[in-house]
Parts: structure tokens; C-alpha cells; sequence
């Protein structure tokens, strides 16, 4: 397929996850993301692989468990208050350094909160989530696009560093329809699974684990995996920027709040303000490079988010305190307009008497 | 004079030293599947799944691919296995802390959905690995580390019959309960195993248990010749033995 078609984001990423080789998706109804379990209802046994509707979130992360322990690609969607249940499983994925995708089309919080569009599940997708030192790799993709092409992306780097992979949509994302062209590149070359569970013939046996009883054994391990994540950190980093060579005023968004700053900026700049942007792609890893070297003593950051501020953190861990660091966001369905971040931008950059 | 060998370790049960305790039930238990597996030879394509408790390193005993997996949640993870590799043999081992309490709901709806997966349901009625406690198969009047005057339904409920409930499902073909308590129940068990996975070998449509009622003299406060008595003598009063269920006529199979 490379001819454009319309499609809303819940059903194209779901299209995406097959072409990139899902061979099994499982999956508990939760709305704003129900398009992704029907269309994969519909479309899994058309291609002879694995839906299965979980009783529940929990059940539908370790279902992810055991097929991808068995080397197969497993993936798993839900929002907000079912990707919370599913943490248990999430951590056991990352301890058992087993690959899996899983898409987070994010709601209102905090508890059932609602089912408008949010970017509050920030923390829970860049920090691990659930229990002990883990993270998981977090995509947060801004357009329907970005979302088709971040299937195959996550699914790759799952299986090359053989940890959960988490896409960040929120609910506009995943229900706003936008042209869109499927993609089947070849992608990166993958390790063997040759630690899968395939039953033990001519071989001795394969385990999968996370429990380490031996002293120093967890230790060990957790080291192993640090190691692993500081090799993501150095080569995995996405993100994209917009004038900031010159900028007074830097903004960083990610996901669809990052498409209402860039219309901000580029208003900002009509308006003579020399504004920029810098849109982190991978939330974990985050672009923290990237964003250091964008703070020159005379700029101020702007961070906005469909949150209390969440990734603000991140940016401020960036910065290390060289310039200062404001935030502007709306939370529990609000989202910010183009009007709304201009505002912020101006009077951060222009004296009041001025304005 | 010629020496025949009339009993030898099966080879797909580890040569080592176990960590249960004497007297536990589970290292019987793990023979009988391991004997299971070689008898029927399917070493090299069954995948085990392993749980929370005191069996969580049944690897270490039970030479073939297996998976460690969160509390309760085994059902879930073969769920997984199965529908992704309908030509692999998956079974699952849980005690009744794992399936009866934390994994209810994962076990009633991989049954539920008429999985096609075996699981070996270990009830000692008590929980083991974390000192004791009361388990939901715990009988009444049994003191445990959180009953200490003994299990009182007035407060804690009654014994939870799992597998009774499970047989009231379509889902469920083959439901037995057995006993580790002496070497008559013990070969009963291992029929009962067997024909648990030799269900899912011919491909029969759902989900296979075999519940062994298995002694746990620590948390018992008994010895282990007391608590083989006790397993068989007060046990099976609340979990009476049997065949509560099977379908296996329906898939042309011999009981």
C-alpha cells in the first residue's frame, strides 16, 4: 500500500501493527481507543494471527506475556486507567527483558477522570510505572502519521533490546482521521530470539525469569539492564526542532500539543518574537542533549502540555537550571489553543509596558 | 546374580537437591509431570509456566522450557502461549494462594473461554512461601498465621471449592480432584496428570485441571507422616476426591 488513504488514529495504528509483523494483539475494551480492539477483531484472524478480547487489562498484559516469551509479536492498547492495571505486568516485561508493544491513546485522570484527550500519563510511560528500576521505551508521535510510522519503530526496538515499548497517543490522536501512507521499508536488522520458550528439543532448556534469589544476583541484573538503557539514551533519541538558532523563546510540546505550539511559534515569529520549538519524539529517551544545547544564556522555555506538567521535569533536568523554565498546560480534557500559548509566548518575551 | 533396574529418575526431573521442605507435597508433584512429559514425549515441545509461591523455581526441577510470571496470572500467560502456538503443549502449576485468590478471575476465564492448556492446581491450604497465612482452601478451624484461633466462617468465609466451580463451566472439559497423601492416591494422581495432557495432546477443545490436595507439614505444624494423614483423612472431608468432570468421549479418547 503507498497510496494516501483517510483514517482515523485508533484504526491506523492498529493497520500499522500488522503490517509491521503483530502476530498476536490482546486487548480489554476502554474508551477513547474501542477502534483498535474491533478493527483488530476483524482484521487479526483475516491474516490467520492471535485477537483475543482479555477479561481484563491485567489478563490482557500477560497474555502479551506469553506470546512474546515465545518470541512472537505481542501487542496490547488501552487508556489511561487500564494501562495502571496493566503496570504489574509492564514491570515483569521489563525484568524478563521480554519485547512488547504497548499503546497508551491517553484520557483524562487522575482515577476513571474521564474520556477526553490527555498527556497525564507522562510520567507513569518515561519513568517505568510500575515497580523497581526499569524504564520503557516511550514514543509520543503528533500526528496520525507519525502514530503509523511509530508501530513498526516500536516493535523494532522492542525486539533489539528486548524491553516493553510504550506509544503515547491521547484520545484526539487516536480519533481524528488524517490522510496517511502505510510504509514497509525494510527496517533495522534484529537479533535472534534464541531465548525463547520453543520447547526444549535437541537444546537444554530456556528460561524466562525476573526472580534472582542469589545474593548479588539482582544486583547484577539490574545492572544489565541500566547498561542497556544508557546504550537507548545514546542511540535512539528523536526529536525535532523548529528556529531555534536564534531564539528568545524556545517551546517544547510533545504529541498533538506540539501541533498547537507550532502555530503559536509561527504566529510568535510573525509577530517579530524570535520563538522556536523543539518536539521530543522519544519522551524516554528523552532529547535531554538536544535541549541543553538550545539554552544560550538569553533564551527562556516555554514547556506546554495537556498535563499539570509532566515532561517540564525532563526539560528542567535539560537545562540544569541555565535559563529559566516556565510551564502552561491544561489538564482533565483541556487542551490549549494556538490563542493560549501565543499569549504565554508574548509575555514571556515582551516587557509588560510594551504589551 | 543379574541386577535389572526396576526403577530409575525420569529423565526429564532434574538430578539435584530440591528446597522444599520434608514432607512437602510438590516435589511428588513435580515428578508425576515430569514423568507425564516423558512418558508421552513431549519434552521438546512443552512450555511450563511456573508461579508465585513455593514452586517458583520449579525450573531448577522440571528440565524443560518454562516462564516465571506474576501471581495469579498464569491462566493469562498460557492464554498467550497457546493461542500463539497451538502446537506447543503449555501448562501451567499453581498453588491455591495463585489460583484461588489473586488469579480467580485469570483461571474461571481461561476456562471460561475453554483454553486449551493443562494446569496442575496445588492445594495445600495454606499459603506457603510468605509464612503460612490463611489461603481461601483453608478448612475450617484451621489455625494459620492470620486465623490463629482457627479459621472462623464467620470471618473469614468458607473453604473456596474451586474446582467445583470451574466443572459448572463449558469451557472446562476435564476436572479432577487427587491427593499426594499415600502411594495408592499418588498413582491415581498421575493418571489423573497424564490424562490432563494427553486432553490437550489430541487437541481437545478446552481447558484441563487436576487439583492434588498436597501436605504442608511446616505451615501445618506436623509431621510430614501426620500430615500425609491429615491430607487424606480431613482434607478430602472438605475437597472430596474424583473425576468432577470429563469430557474426554467427546474427543474419542479412553478415560
Amino acid at each position: 500500500m503507498d497510496e494516501r488513504i483517510l483514517m482515523c488514529g485508533n484504526e491506523a495504528l492498529a493497520e500499522s501493527a500488522i503490517i509491521a509483523g503483530c502476530d498476536a494483539y490482546f486487548g480489554y475494551p476502554i474508551t477513547p481507543q474501542n477502534e483498535i480492539t474491533a478493527y483488530m477483531s476483524k482484521r487479526m484472524p483475516e491474516e490467520g494471527r492471535v485477537f483475543v478480547q482479555s477479561e481484563s487489562e491485567l489478563a490482557a498484559i500477560n497474555m502479551v506475556f506469553g506470546a512474546s516469551a515465545t518470541g512472537k509479536r505481542a501487542m496490547t492498547t488501552s487508556s489511561s486507567p487500564g494501562i495502571s492495571l496493566m503496570q504489574e505486568g509492564i514491570s515483569y516485561l521489563a525484568g524478563a527483558e521480554l519485547p512488547s508493544v504497548i499503546v497508551n491513546v491517553m484520557r483524562g485522570g487522575p482515577g476513571l477522570g474521564n474520556i477526553a484527550p490527555s498527556q497525564g500519563d507522562y510520567f507513569q510511560a518515561t519513568r517505568g510505572g510500575g515497580h523497581g528500576d526499569y524504564r520503557t521505551i516511550a514514543l509520543g508521535p503528533s500526528t496520525v502519521q507519525e502514530l503509523v510510522n511509530c508501530m513498526p519503530l516500536a516493535f523494532d526496538l522492542a525486539d533489539q533490546y528486548r524491553m516493553p515499548a510504550v506509544v503515547l497517543a491521547d484520545g484526539i490522536l487516536g480519533q481524528m482521521m488524517e490522510p496517511i501512507v502505510f510504509n514497509n521499508k525494510p527496517r533495522r536488522s534484529l537479533p535472534p530470539k534464541d531465548w525463547a520458550l520453543t520447547g526444549a528439543k535437541d537444546r537444554e532448556q530456556n528460561i524466562v525469569r525476573s526472580l534472582w534469589l542469589k545474593e548479588g544476583a539482582l544486583e547484577e541484573h539490574n545492572y544489565k539492564l541500566q547498561a542497556k538503557y544508557r546504550q537507548i539514551e545514546a542511540n535512539e533519541v528523536l526529536c525535532e526542532q523548529y528556529e531555534i538558532d536564534d531564539a528568545e523563546i524556545v517551546v517544547i510540546a510533545y504529541g498533538v500539543a506540539a501541533r498547537i505550539v507550532r502555530s503559536a511559534v509561527s504566529k510568535a515569529r510573525e509577530e517579530g518574537i524570535k520563538a522556536g520549538w523543539i518536539r521530543p519524539i522519544t519522551l524516554w529517551p528523552f532529547p535531554t542533549e538536544q535541549i541543553s544545547k538550545a539554552a544560550n544564556e538569553l533564551s527562556i522555555f516555554l514547556v506546554v502540555e495537556m498535563s499539570m506538567g509532566q515532561m517540564v521535569e525532563d526539560v528542567k533536568l535539560a537545562i540544569a537550571g541555565k535559563v529559566p523554565v516556565v510551564f502552561y498546560g491544561r489538564a482533565g480534557g483541556g487542551v490549549p489553543t494556538v490563542e493560549q500559548v501565543l499569549e504565554k509566548i508574548k509575555q514571556l518575551t515582551i516587557p509588560a509596558k510594551k504589551r | 546374580m543379574k541386577i535389572k533396574t526396576v526403577f530409575e529418575r525420569t529423565p526429564t526431573f532434574k538430578d539435584c537437591v530440591n528446597h522444599y521442605c520434608p514432607g512437602c507435597g510438590h516435589g511428588i508433584a513435580h515428578r508425576l509431570i515430569a514423568e507425564t512429559i516423558d512418558e508421552l514425549d513431549i519434552r521438546g515441545r512443552t512450555i511450563g509456566i511456573a508461579p508465585v509461591g513455593c514452586a517458583v523455581l520449579e525450573y531448577n526441577y522440571i528440565d524443560v522450557d518454562m516462564i516465571e510470571v506474576a501471581h495469579g496470572r498464569a491462566p493469562a500467560v498460557a492464554t498467550g502461549m497457546k493461542r500463539t502456538n497451538p502446537d506447543k503443549i503449555i501448562f501451567s502449576y499453581q498453588g491455591d494462594g495463585d489460583l484461588a485468590a489473586i488469579g480467580t478471575g485469570e483461571i474461571i476465564h481461561a476456562a471460561h473461554r475453554g483454553e486449551q492448556i493443562t494446569v496442575i492446581f496445588i492445594n495445600n491450604a495454606v499459603f506457603g512461601m510468605t509464612g503460612g497465612q490463611m489461603a481461601p482452601t483453608t478448612v475450617l478451624g484451621q489455625t494459620t498465621a492470620t486465623t490463629q484461633k482457627g479459621r472462623d466462617a464467620a470471618n473469614e468465609g468458607y473453604p473456596l471449592q474451586v474446582s467445583e466451580l470451574l466443572a459448572l463451566l463449558p469451557g472446562a472439559i476435564y476436572v479432577e480432584r487427587c491427593a499426594l497423601s499415600s502411594p495408592a492416591q499418588i498413582l491415581k494422581a498421575k493418571k489423573a496428570v497424564k490424562h490432563a495432557f494427553e486432553l490437550q495432546i489430541v487437541g481437545a477443545q478446552g481447558l484441563s485441571l487436576v487439583e492434588l490436595l498436597s501436605p504442608c507439614p511446616t505451615y501445618w505444624r506436623m509431621t510430614p507422616v501426620k500430615a500425609m494423614e491429615w491430607t487424606e483423612n480431613d482434607m478430602t472431608k472438605v475437597f472430596p476426591l474424583g473425576r468432577l468432570k470429563d469430557e474426554s468421549q467427546k474427543h474419542s479418547m479412553s478415560v
